[in-house]
This record gives structure tokens, C-alpha cells and sequence, in this order.
């Protein structure tokens, strides 16, 4: 692996049933902006609800974006981080989970979704989002699995984890994370 | 942005056409130049634009968050990127694609960078490009590189340069057409790409090429420069050239091209492109980008004056060894299948839903046995992960020849029939099979308030919500409606082209006791045939939120009233303007913000509606001011306008249409002075005096433009009209009277904030 990832995405999937209806994110992305709710520049909200497996509902930031994503059919809330960081990759995977984490809680109390909204802290994708500093290889994912385990295993607890590189190999590299059950 | 920037240049060294290399290194170095502030922010907006790089709403740095406008606190310390723009605010990447020729790499490349730098989503234009959004400067080098690498260049992709040379996305397989123009189409854009004699155009200059004049696929008569394939002969040998059309364009009044030349041969295309180029340079406006482009030009001097200095020029062109090389060429493009030509197989069942499909989205080309197949794009979005399966179907199922279009899809070409099923089930799996094509549902529309930084409303939401309404009607599979076009611009300058639709709808605000109300004109009689035969014009301001049931009832009673055969626009011109807006009449209402506030809030926003930091005025009931009155007065004027042209009535039609500006003007002195004098010439200064001297009635973008619609039909009243100034007049006075309601708007702005 040539460089230091950056520009980690990390998508955190909604419990099934999941709401179909994405109108209620246009009102809470808005009213976040509004509120200046994450400490964060924040900049506008991008409706692609209409695109089918697409990005959802995007809250456009300046240091980051947070969607309702519906990549593969499946909703989460992706953190896509844009400004680099300093740190090893544990800390940019650190800032990327707390930051998504704390958007899925808000979101599950926006009373938009009538509690129909609920986010699974036990799985998650990341994405790494430069073909150049993560090329999505065997070989990178191999290189970088010691930071994951570590990152997992300090958020689920060792050993009870599984990671798997999935998609194909001309997508960005992305890791599937699942806490193993109890 | 990207901490990987510094990387890709080295990385992809050597596999960047040198010419293209340099020209990006150049790029980054005006970058750091202007960062540095070594380069004035207006020339470096230029630069940056000739190669792609747009700016995009909120980049000015202020928001209004349906509160309040507020500054977006993006870091300090850096320079703008051209005037008023913040250089860490996002901006947009136009993509060029010539002729909207792909191949699999070049859409796996789009895919990539839609993920690694925009948001996911690579759009189709209208004028067959790819755009990028929400995509930071400082990134734009390396995705000029990573495009470069696969041969496509953003070389005046936007500024005062050639635009991306557009064509018939069937070239080359069409039924209809004369000849294939692809190779002509490209050897085009390739030579005038960056072609020292058009680098001073005081505007962008369009060219497109049809291969036939009856089917709409290339509109080239709405372009500045058009041409449509045609043959003669020639002392017993068939030619080859073109019908020349020039003085196209659509922007906030629409001019149908000029015919220039019946038959131009093929060797002199390209001296003929220069020769214009010329032309535009030496005579076209400079200073006032409003009447810059050719069609003003073109206007003013006469196709046949235009003419005559087109032949000075070419007479006085020295030869460039170029032409007869780039010519000499062209019989070697060509463009050809994968497999063998196949028939439907007819035994089995198809798949689900094929039949459909087929019907809509599959073209039988003029090469029996294959066919070439749309994939119709929601709003002309395309995922990443789709633009892959769509670079996998077409090494699969053909080679690689793939094409944008104007209606924001992508066709692929020479697919052998027998595989008509299996590609289908693979674009349903991709969720691209919806059958729509060329429906009432494919709906066109421009960027709007999403990202642009002019749109006034939300043409993608309104598209957005039309398309999902119309699908769960189920009218765009079959029936009289199901072919007609919708196309939507989110303001008056046409970039959704809603002059060429059936049914088109442009973005306006309106004032309601001190609230702005987003609408849409609803334009009827526009013809996307014969490319582009002829532009609608407006029949009235809906709101926003009445748009879908104002839709509804113009395609009802068409279904209802129409007779045998009667195409959509003969049914208009047969029931007539004024009947068109009594359809629509009682929607134009807008209740009290009290009663209905959604009526307040665009499609696919959740913000109140506002112009900049406009808030509520002193009148809170349901009270309507002396000037909404008048204004409305004046439209009604102006509509009438319309209706006197439509009985041929030219020289009232245009008085008329003076008339309504002149009392629009009028009824803003009113509104500032208190009183205003009735003779016209009088209004006429103290309507400079007041409005324009002050730059009280400037648009923010459009600055002092609308206000000349009105100067210059003061100047010329009592003049003589044809048919074509007298309906130029209307649109003016309709452009003029939305502009006097934002001034008005702006007005009572300033006096709520006293």
C-alpha cells in the first residue's frame, strides 16, 4: 500500500424494516443546517430519492457529508469524510464511526420517522474513498487489517468480530464489518 | 481537497496524451498562481471555466436556511475563485463528451470520479456532457488527469468558447437519415478545440449536427451553428454536405436559426466553422454579454449581410492542411458490432415486463438484425455503480458504443436482437430498465435551485415529482399523452429547454402579502420534432404546488377533446391560448400563507421559500397591494399579446406587448414615487432615471438586461414588425414583467427592514 488511507467512508445500516420513504431526511437535513446541529460547517441538502439505489437524501458538508444512502438497496447512514485528517487510520476510523454513530441517534429521534428509523451498531461498511491511497486489492486490505481488528475490537470487544473485503474489484475497497452474535 | 492529488500526476504519467498533460499542468498552475494572487479573480473565473470548472449555488459564501441567510464560515485566509465566490465552497465539473460518444473505460472512469470527488452521481446534460457536483477546486487537476488518461479532455466545457459539438445519438444506425454524421460531428469539435480563432467569442458558441431534418434527436435549429446531412448531385456524382443553419439559440428569448446554406460540401465544413468564428469575433458583442450571443448578430445585421461577411472571411482564409487531412479521414471511422445481426427469438416466453420495455426504449436500426437500446436516466442521474454495469453491458453485448443524449439518457448501440432479452434482464437487475423512454415521463429538466447558482425554482423537484406521479398513472406506456414531452427550466434562461416541449414550464417567484411563492410559467406549442420546428410561449404562472394538477387537466381535456389523430399541438392551436389558460386560471391562485403554507415551500425543499432575506411584510391579512395589481394587469396584457399574434395580428401583438412593459414600469414608479406620468416617453425616463440608473431594477445575474427588452421597444414603437420581432416583443415584456415582480419584491424587502 503506496500511502496513508484518508477519506474514510463508513456506512452504518438501518434495522429492517426499514423506512421506504425518505421524504421526512429533506425536513430534518434542513432543520439541522438551521439548528447548526453537528459542530460542523453544513452546507445544503441534495434530494436523490429519485434515483434508484442511489445516495437517498444528502446533507452536503464542507469537512464531511451524511446520507440516507440506498447503495445496493440497502439504507444506512453513510459518513463521508472529504477533509483529511491527522492520525493513524484507527483515530480517522474513530471520528468517522463517532460521527456517523452520533447522526444515526439523532436521526432516530426525529419525529419525521415516527420511530420507524433505527440504526444496527453491530454492522457497518467501510469505504475507502481514493483508488490511489487504498488501491481495493487483497494485498491493501491485508495491510490495513490490523488497524481495523484493532478498531473493531475496541468497539465491539475482541474476537467477536468478522471482517470481509466485499464488492468487486473495480469499486473503491470496502470492508464489511459484523459483530458476531451473542 | 484529496490527500491523493499530488500522487495522480505522477502515476498517471505517460499515459496522459502529452498536449492534454501540459494543458492540466498549466491549469494547476494558474491555480497556485491565483491562490497566491498573482491572477485577477475575473480572468481566473475564465480560465477555470474553459475548462469545465462552474461555479454552484451558495458558493458566494451566503445561505438562507428558510430562517435566515447566514455567511457558511468555510476557512479563512483564502482567495476567491472568481468574483463574489468562495474558493472552498463546492462547484461543479462539466465533463465533455463530443457527439456523446463513450466507450466502457470512459464510463468507468466517470463512475470513479462521481464517487471519489462528487456525490455519488454522474449527470447527463442537455447538450450530451457529464456534470459533476458538489465537487471541490482544488481536486479538479487530478480528475482532469484520470480523464485525460482515457481521452476525454474538459477543454471549454463552459466560458465564451465552442461548447461541446453535439449529435443524433442514432448516427449511424438511424432509419432516416442522410448519411452518418458522427465522423463529421467529431472532426469538428476536435478542430475547434482551442482553435485560435475562437478564443474571443464575447459568448459561448453551440454546435450540433442532424442526420436528417424531419426527427428532433439533434434540435439544430435552437443551436447557434447547425447542420443537418444532405447529398445533391454533382456532375453525376453524389456529394455529400449539409443544410447550414446559424443564429439558433434559446436563453431568455428564443430565435430560430437562420437557414445560411441549402447545401454546403463536406470539404467546406471546417473553412466554413472558421469563417463563422471569424465573424462572431470581429462583429459580436463584447460588452454586453446579453446581447452577445450570435443570434443577436445575426438579428441585427440580416442572414443575408451575416452571409455576405462569412464568404469575406473564407475568401480571405489561408489554407490549413488540416481540413483536407481531417476529411481525408473520415472514411476510415466507422463503427460496427460485436456479434452477428440476430432476430428476436420468438419461441419462449420473454421476460417479464420485455414487451414493455422493448416497446418503448428499443430503436430497430437501418442494420437489420440489431438494435440500439435506451436507458432512460431519472432526471439524467446515473449512480456509479450503474455507470459500471452499463461499461460491463456494453463489452458484453456490443463494442463499447455508447452515447448521451439531449433527453439525458444514454443509448447503446449495435446490440445483435437475440440478445434484447438477456440485456434487458440485466438492466432490470441494475434497475435501468425502466420503460419510459421518449415518454411523457422522461421528463428533461435543468439543475434549478439545486445547484445553479441562477435557478429561481426547483426544476428537478418539480421533474421528480411530475415523473413519479405520472409513472403510478401508468399514461406514459400508451395512449394519446404518452409521447408528449415535458421539459423544465428552473429560470428564464432555457437550460431545460422548456421552449421546445410540448408542455414546458420555466422557474418565476411571485409575491403574495410580503411572501415569495415559487411558480412556474406554463409554456404550450413548442415542437421537439423537426429539430426544434417551433417554441412554445407562456400561458401563465402556476404555483409551484399546482404544477402536477395543472399538468393533469391540460392532458385530460386533450384526451377528452381531441379529434381523431390530432397531434398534441395542433389541439392546442386549435382550442387556442385563451382557452389554454382558462384551464389553468383558478390554479394561479395562491392562498394566504396562513391557510396553506405549503404553497410557500418549493418541490424537494423543506425551506420557505425566499429570495435572499426577504421577510414578511407589514400587511399580514389577505391584502393585495396596488402594484400586484397592476403587474397583474400587465401580464394579462402581455398574454394578450400572444393571442393577437396567434390571430395574425402582428403590429397589435407588438404594441401590445410594449404596452405591458410600459405599464409595468409604471406601476414600480407608482410604487417609489408615489405617482407617475402616463405619456410614454416620459415613463420611459423617469423609468431610467429611477430604475435603471440606480440599478434599482437590476437581476443580480441578469443585470441591467430586462430593462433594455423595454428601451428598445420604446425606441422602436411605431416601427414595423414581422411575425418573428412582434413574438420576440411578448417574450421581453413577459421576461421584463418578472423581472418588475423580483424588483417589486426587493422593494418591499428593503422597506420591511427599515
Amino acid at each position: 500500500m503506496p500511502h496513508e488511507p484518508e477519506h474514510i467512508n463508513l456506512k452504518i445500516f438501518a434495522r429492517e424494516p426499514a423506512p421506504r420513504n425518505l421524504a421526512g431526511a429533506i425536513p430534518v437535513f434542513h432543520r439541522w443546517i438551521q439548528d447548526s446541529a453537528l459542530n460542523e460547517l453544513l452546507i445544503d441538502v441534495a434530494d436523490y430519492r429519485h434515483v434508484p439505489a442511489g445516495p437517498g437524501v444528502i446533507l452536503v458538508g464542507f469537512e464531511a457529508n451524511y446520507s440516507l444512502d440506498l447503495t445496493e438497496s440497502r439504507l444506512g447512514l453513510l459518513y463521508n469524510r472529504k477533509k483529511p485528517l491527522p492520525g493513524s487510520l484507527a483515530d480517522k476510523l474513530r471520528q468517522a464511526w463517532e460521527s456517523a454513530w452520533a447522526a444515526c441517534r439523532r436521526l432516530e429521534q426525529e419525529p419525521e420517522f415516527r420511530g420507524e428509523m433505527r440504526f444496527d451498531a453491530n454492522s457497518c461498511e467501510v469505504i475507502f474513498n481514493d483508488r490511489l491511497l487504498a488501491p481495493n486489492t487483497p494485498e491493501t486490505f491485508e495491510a490495513l487489517r490490523p488497524e481495523l481488528e484493532e478498531f473493531f475490537a475496541g468497539l465491539w470487544g475482541a474476537r467477536t468480530f468478522t471482517l470481509a473485503r466485499v464488492g468487486e474489484p473495480r469499486e473503491r475497497l470496502r470492508v464489511h464489518a459484523a459483530k458476531a452474535p451473542a | 481537497m484529496k490527500a491523493s492529488n499530488p500522487f495522480w500526476k505522477d502515476y498517471l504519467e505517460g499515459q496522459m496524451p502529452p498536449h492534454l498533460a501540459s494543458e492540466i499542468d498549466a491549469f494547476e498552475s494558474d491555480l497556485a498562481l491565483r491562490r497566491q494572487g498573482k491572477i485577477d479573480e475575473r480572468v481566473f473565473a475564465e480560465i477555470r471555466l474553459r475548462r469545465g470548472v462552474y461555479g454552484q449555488r451558495y458558493d458566494s459564501g451566503q445561505r438562507h436556511d428558510g430562517r435566515t441567510t447566514r455567511t457558511l464560515a468555510y476557512p479563512d485566509g483564502k482567495p476567491t475563485k472568481g468574483p463574489n465566490t468562495v474558493w472552498d465552497a463546492p462547484g461543479m465539473q462539466r465533463i465533455k463528451i463530443p457527439f456523446g460518444g463513450l466507450n466502457a473505460r470512459q464510463l468507468e472512469v466517470v463512475a470513479e470520479l462521481a464517487e471519489e470527488y462528487a456525490d455519488g452521481v454522474a449527470h447527463v446534460t442537455t447538450r450530451q456532457d457529464f456534470q459533476l457536483h458538489f465537487v471541490h477546486i482544488d481536486d479538479t487537476p487530478t480528475i482532469m488527469r484520470r480523464l485525460a488518461a482515457v481521452g476525454i479532455t474538459t477543454r471549454e466545457a463552459c466560458g465564451n468558447s465552442i461548447r461541446n459539438v453535439t449529435a443524433c445519438p442514432l448516427a449511424g444506425v438511424c432509419r432516416d437519415e442522410t448519411f452518418d454524421v458522427t465522423p463529421y460531428a467529431k472532426m469538428t469539435a476536435y478542430y475547434l478545440l482551442g482553435h485560435p480563432e475562437c478564443q474571443d467569442f464575447g459568448r459561448k458558441f453551440k454546435i450540433a449536427f442532424s442526420g436528417c431534418k424531419e426527427n428532433p434527436c439533434a434540435l439544430v435549429r435552437m443551436h447557434d451553428m447547425g447542420f443537418i446531412a444532405a447529398v445533391r448531385e454533382i456532375d453525376g456524382a453524389v456529394r455529400r454536405g449539409f443544410e447550414v443553419y446559424i443564429g439558433g439559440g434559446l436563453g431568455t428569448v428564443p430565435y430560430q436559426a437562420k437557414l445560411f446554406a441549402e447545401f454546403l460540401p463536406v470539404e467546406e465544413l471546417l473553412p466554413l466553422a472558421v469563417a463563422v468564428a471569424r465573424v462572431y469575433t470581429k462583429y459580436g458583442e463584447k460588452k454586453n454579454r446579453n446581447t452577445a450571443r450570435i443570434k443577436f448578430l445575426v438579428n441585427k445585421l440580416g442572414i443575408e449581410e451575416f452571409k455576405r461577411r462569412v464568404e469575406e472571411e473564407r475568401a480571405g482564409l489561408a489554407h490549413d492542411p488540416r481540413w483536407g487531412e481531417m476529411l481525408r479521414a473520415i472514411p476510415a471511422y466507422q463503427e460496427g458490432p460485436l456479434k452477428d445481426p440476430s432476430l428476436l427469438p420468438i419461441t419462449g416466453p420473454p421476460p417479464e415486463g420485455f414487451e414493455r420495455w422493448s416497446r418503448r426504449n428499443v430503436y430497430r436500426q437501418r442494420q437489420v438484425g440489431y438494435a440500439a437500446v435506451t436507458i432512460a436516466l431519472p432526471l439524467g442521474d446515473i449512480t456509479a455503480d450503474q455507470l459500471r454495469r452499463v461499461a460491463d453491458l456494453a463489452r458484453k453485448y456490443t463494442r463499447e458504443t455508447v452515447r448521451t443524449t439531449v433527453e439525458q439518457n444514454l443509448v447503446l448501440r449495435w446490440v445483435s436482437e437475440a440478445d434484447l432479452p438477456a440485456l434487458y434482464a440485466e438492466l432490470e437487475a441494475a434497475q435501468l430498465a425502466e420503460p419510459v423512454a421518449g415518454s411523457i415521463a422522461d421528463i428533461v429538466a435543468c439543475p434549478g435551485t439545486d445547484t445553479c447558482k441562477l435557478g429561481i425554482a426547483s426544476s428537478r423537484g418539480l421533474a421528480a415529482e411530475l415523473r413519479k406521479r405520472l409513472l403510478a398513472q401508468g399514461v406514459h406506456e400508451d395512449g394519446a399523452v404518452s409521447n408528449l414531452h415535458i421539459k423544465i427550466s428552473g429560470c428564464f434562461n432555457s437550460c431545460g429547454q422548456h421552449h421546445v416541449a410540448d408542455i414546458g414550464f420555466y422557474g418565476v417567484s411571485r409575491n403574495k402579502n410580503g411572501y415569495t411563492v415559487p411558480h412556474f410559467q406554463l409554456l404550450v406549442g413548442g415542437q421537439w420534432e423537426e429539430n426544434a420546428g417551433s417554441y412554445g410561449l407562456a400561458i401563465g404562472a402556476v404555483p409551484a404546488k399546482r404544477v402536477p394538477e395543472a399538468l393533469e387537466r391540460i392532458t385530460r381535456r386533450y384526451l377528452s377533446e381531441r379529434t381523431f389523430g390530432e397531434s398534441f399541438g395542433a389541439f392546442i392551436k386549435r382550442i387556442g391560448k385563451a382557452e389554454c389558460k382558462k384551464m389553468i386560471e383558478d390554479l394561479m391562485h395562491v392562498p394566504p400563507h396562513e391557510e396553506d403554507p405549503s404553497f410557500y415551500v418549493d418541490w424537494s425543499d423543506a425551506r420557505e421559500f425566499t429570495i435572499g432575506d426577504l421577510g414578511v411584510g407589514e400587511c399580514a391579512g389577505e391584502v393585495v397591494s396596488p402594484v400586484d395589481f397592476q403587474l397583474a394587469a400587465c401580464e394579462r396584457e402581455a398574454f394578450e399579446a400572444q393571442l393577437l399574434l396567434e390571430a395574425g395580428q402582428i403590429e397589435r401583438a407588438a404594441q401590445a406587448a410594449y404596452a405591458a412593459m410600459m405599464h409595468g414600469a409604471q406601476a414600480l414608479l407608482r410604487f417609489k414615487l408615489g405617482s407617475c406620468p402616463e405619456e410614454p416617453e416620459a415613463v420611459y425616463q423617469q423609468f431610467r432615471e429611477h430604475f435603471y440608473d440606480t440599478q434599482l431594477f437590476f437581476d443580480p445575474f441578469a443585470q441591467g438586461k430586462f430593462a433594455h427588452y423595454y428601451f428598445a421597444a420604446h425606441r422602436r414603437n411605431g416601427a414595423a414588425h414581422d411575425a418573428e420581432s412582434a413574438r420576440q416583443q411578448i417574450e421581453e415584456a413577459q421576461l421584463f414583467l418578472e423581472a418588475a415582480h423580483s424588483c417589486y419584491a426587493r422593494m418591499l424587502s428593503a422597506r420591511a427592514g427599515k
